[in-house]
């Protein structure tokens, strides 16, 4: 508790003083909202658009396969740590099991690439087709009743 | 000591075989989806039910066997989870094979989902058959992720995505608190075993001990959730209405029987302190089996109905779970997995039937959409009311049976608020489901939607086994063999349900430290002698 | 320049709760960020910090050996028995992310919005 008490001290103080002059200010302080001073301040240039502007869902893609490989990694690592003063049997067996574990990683990455599922325009991978029972009537929009309509209707 | 630390396990590969040929005929059905994309399913379709076929019969030969375990511990095969194995196994097969028309219907007919059916099996079937929490938690999440996935299937179809995003905020939900309480079960063990913990409990002087009350219950919330118990409820009606029928049938029988068999465990595991946690099961059972059955009679749509009426029926099992953990001599674990049994063929066949409802594109499952169904499918419709019939528990089906034996256990065991509310709760689902069978009867005439789609052959195999399943023919021999056990255990020669061998304390102790021999308490043994 | 202190001296001299105290924060933080925000993408966020406190208190019992009424000193086999959990448990959080996000982006695609408020579709 010695040790950290300075910097317990430390925090406390700096966070009372932070919240004393934000607080003070706030309460202190003459309010005149008036439109053009609520507005954000940006170089003097009218303000437009949203403040919280979105980033395409897009790169949510990216985020998807940096945690993937990601965790791919955690798992080689750790392996290794204990392979690299493991036994020559012991070796091979978690090698051979690595393996494996690797046929697989590389089965998943192959399918998502041959699929297209990471093209940056989605792109229909599947042909209609294969949705679609030749023996029966073909799709019409127009005559089929959704869930939703049946809702409204009842 | 560091030699020790770099034993290779010795590995029974017949315990795994089954789980290994699942996973391998999903990779199978990946690589056909991969090199003929355009084509149609039906090789996938052929290779994942051959998958299952074989996993089912090098199951088969494992009923009786001894209680083993495998990769150091990690894999268990006891007879309570062999049982569940086949019964997941059959569950998932039925509800695949009825799959492929139903989804061309809705135009999603996309490759992937057998094998992702197929991963979610062998999750299920890992996650009955260990009896460490690490395993059950990875059987778990391989189950989870991808029934997630699953739910979401109809990608162009905001219902079934919102399901699958409650479905997978939920359920990530739920996973956090199960993990935070493994993880204090470690602290309280330093292992993942269920059995160290077993033991630990029982050599503990109380149950005054925090930690011990704060695990067992960030336990039961978890798995409350998993196995949709009452206050964790909520998401089952929305994700069994928006997700597409198959998947629903699929995750009603599949994912049930694997969140109790790894529920079956914990509990056991955690007996030594029963007097903690019983009372508020108690309580939480006669809420699950009210609620759901309440909230079931004031649905409009079918598979909502139902999602509310597997709540129901998650509070049942428990009864009969219960029932077991209070007294093992009355109560059986064989009435747990005769009744889940019964319930995979129940509601597989309910769903099976309410595929029928999907026609071009579009599918409605309110009561409306079922009028007059008796007219166009016949076979379907006899079936639905069967099915019916056996889950409100009506005496010449195998529902009625399995709530028959769960009631006798509850009373045996002397847990009689159980088995009153059992009963109630019996009488009053049969308003809804006979509003279903009613649906099926009535004219067309006040329908909105006369469509159905046309009968095919997988659905008629999937009709038939199911209507198969829920005659009580299959269990009545078991029946008339003695008055007590009315159970599949009798059927297993050893019958020692949940027995954990020696071999399942860590691995490579300390070299001082004394390994205490575990053997199975009482509670456990008792069963062998029934 | 800092000097990294190796596992024991830290378990000598800072005491276990501390570290499960912090894992108590993160869990509940996270667990009242879930029931409180609207975006699924922040509430997943919270699940996934109530993921890493549960990996910090297994890591925290790793170190420790054990707390309560079994605490022994942690040999290397039980220490390893928590520190595999935690890559399990990384691993299905990152497979969780991978899912949950697509699942996002399904919805996006659909709807041009993700509002957990909006998710009201599925009713009787």
């Amino acid at each position: 508790m010695n040790d950290f008490g300075p910097i317990l001290i430390l925090m406390a103080v700096s966070g009372l003083i932070c919240t004393v002059m934000v607080v003070g200010s706030w309460v202190l302080g003459p309010k005149k909202l008036t439109p053009y001073k609520s507005s954000p301040y940006e170089c003097g240039v009218a303000p437009s658009g949203e403040a919280n502007e979105r980033f395409p869902i897009k790169f949510y893609l990216v985020a998807i396969l940096f945690v993937l490989f990601d965790i791919e990694v955690v798992f080689l690592w750790s392996w290794l740590t204990v392979f690299q003063s493991a036994p020559l049997d012991y070796q091979i067996f978690t090698g051979l099991a690595m393996l494996v574990y690797f046929a697989f990683w590389i089965l998943g990455d192959w399918y998502v690439l041959k699929i297209g599922a990471l093209d940056w325009d989605e792109a229909a991978s599947l042909a209609p087709e294969k949705y679609i029972d030749s023996s029966l009537p073909a799709f019409d929009p127009s005559t089929s009743l959704t869930p939703e309509r049946v809702a409204v209707n009842s | 000591m560091q030699s020790e630390l770099y034993t290779i396990p010795s590995i029974d590969w017949s315990l795994v075989m089954p789980f290994i040929v699942v996973v391998i005929t999903g990779v199978i059905g990946l690589l056909i989806e991969m090199f003929r994309p355009k084509q149609n399913n039906n090789a996938i379709v052929l290779v994942s039910l051959a998958g299952l076929a074989g996993a089912f019969a090098l199951l088969i030969p494992q009923l009786g066997v001894t209680t083993t375990t495998t990769f150091a511990g990690m894999v268990l095969r006891d007879q309570f989870g062999v049982l569940l194995q086949l019964i997941i196994v059959a569950g998932a097969f039925l509800s695949l094979i009825f799959s492929e028309p139903y989804m061309k219907q809705r135009r999603i007919a996309h490759g992937e989902f057998y094998p992702m059916a197929l991963w979610a099996t062998s999750g299920a079937m890992l996650m009955v058959s260990s009896d460490n929490l690490l395993m059950i938690f990875v059987g778990l999440e391989v189950l989870s992720i991808a029934l997630y996935c699953l739910a979401g299937l109809a990608r162009d179809e905001q219902r079934s995505e919102e399901a699958a995003l409650k479905y997978f905020l939920l359920g990530a939900f739920a996973s956090a608190f199960l993990l935070y309480g493994i993880a204090f079960v470690y602290g309280i063990t330093g292992s993942t075993s269920l059995a160290v913990f077993m033991e630990t409990l029982a050599r503990a002087p109380g149950i005054n001990d925090l930690t011990v009350l704060f695990a067992i219950t960030l336990l039961l919330v978890g798995f409350g959730f998993k196995t949709a118990l009452v206050p964790f409820h909520q998401w089952t009606p929305d994700v069994y209405q928006g997700a597409p029928t198959n998947v629903t049938a699929f995750m009603s029988a599949v994912s049930k029987v694997a969140a109790f068999g790894a529920f079956a465990r914990v509990l056991e595991a955690s007996l030594p302190v029963q007097e903690f946690w019983m009372p508020a099961l108690i309580v939480i059972t006669i809420l699950t089996m009210t609620v759901g059955n309440l909230a079931a009679l004031v649905q409009k749509d079918v598979k909502r109905a139902l999602g509310y009426s597997s709540i129901a029926h998650a509070g049942y099992v428990m009864v009969a779970l219960l029932a077991y953990l209070q007294d093992p001599a009355k109560g059986s674990l064989g009435t747990v997995i005769t009744y889940l049994a019964i319930y995979t063929f129940m509601t597989i066949g309910s769903f099976a039937v309410l595929s029928l409802t999907a026609v071009n594109k579009s599918e409605g499952t309110r009561y409306q959409d079922l009028y007059g169904l008796w007219n166009r499918a016949p076979l379907a419709a006899g079936c639905l009311v069967l099915f019916m019939v056996s889950l409100v528990g009506v005496p010449p089906t195998a529902g009625f049976l399995g709530k028959f034996q769960i009631f006798q256990d509850a009373m045996g065991a002397g847990l009689p608020l159980l088995a009153i509310a059992l009963a109630i709760n019996s009488f009053v689902s049969a308003y809804y489901y006979l509003q279903i069978v009613r649906a099926v009867f009535v004219d067309e005439e006040g329908a909105l939607r006369v469509q159905s789609a046309p009968m095919n052959a997988g659905l008629r195999f999937a009709l038939v086994i199911c209507a198969v399943g829920v005659m009580p023919i299959l269990f009545a021999p078991i029946l008339s063999q003695g008055k007590q056990t009315v159970t599949l255990s009798k059927m297993i020669e050893s019958g020692a349900f949940l027995q954990r061998p020696v071999a399942s304390v860590p691995l490579n102790p300390e070299p001082g430290e004394k390994v205490e021999q575990i053997t199975p308490s009482a509670p456990l043994s008792t069963v062998t002698g029934n | 320049m800092l000097e990294v202190l190796p596992i024991a001296s830290i378990t000598r001299d800072v005491p276990i709760t501390w570290f499960l105290g912090l894992g108590l924060a993160m869990f509940i933080l996270g667990g009242i960020g879930v029931v409180t925000r609207r975006n699924p993408v922040i509430v997943f966020m919270c699940i996934e910090l109530m993921l890493n406190a549960v990996n910090l208190t297994f890591l925290t019992f790793a170190a420790y050996g054990g707390s309560g009424i079994n605490a022994t000193p942690g040999g290397m086999a039980q220490a390893m028995n928590g520190q595999m959990m935690v890559i399990f448990v990384m691993a299905v959080a990152a497979a969780e992310v991978a899912v949950g996000l697509g699942i996002i982006m399904a919805i996006f695609r659909q709807k041009n919005d993700v509002d957990l408020d909006d998710m009201s579709t599925l009713r009787n």
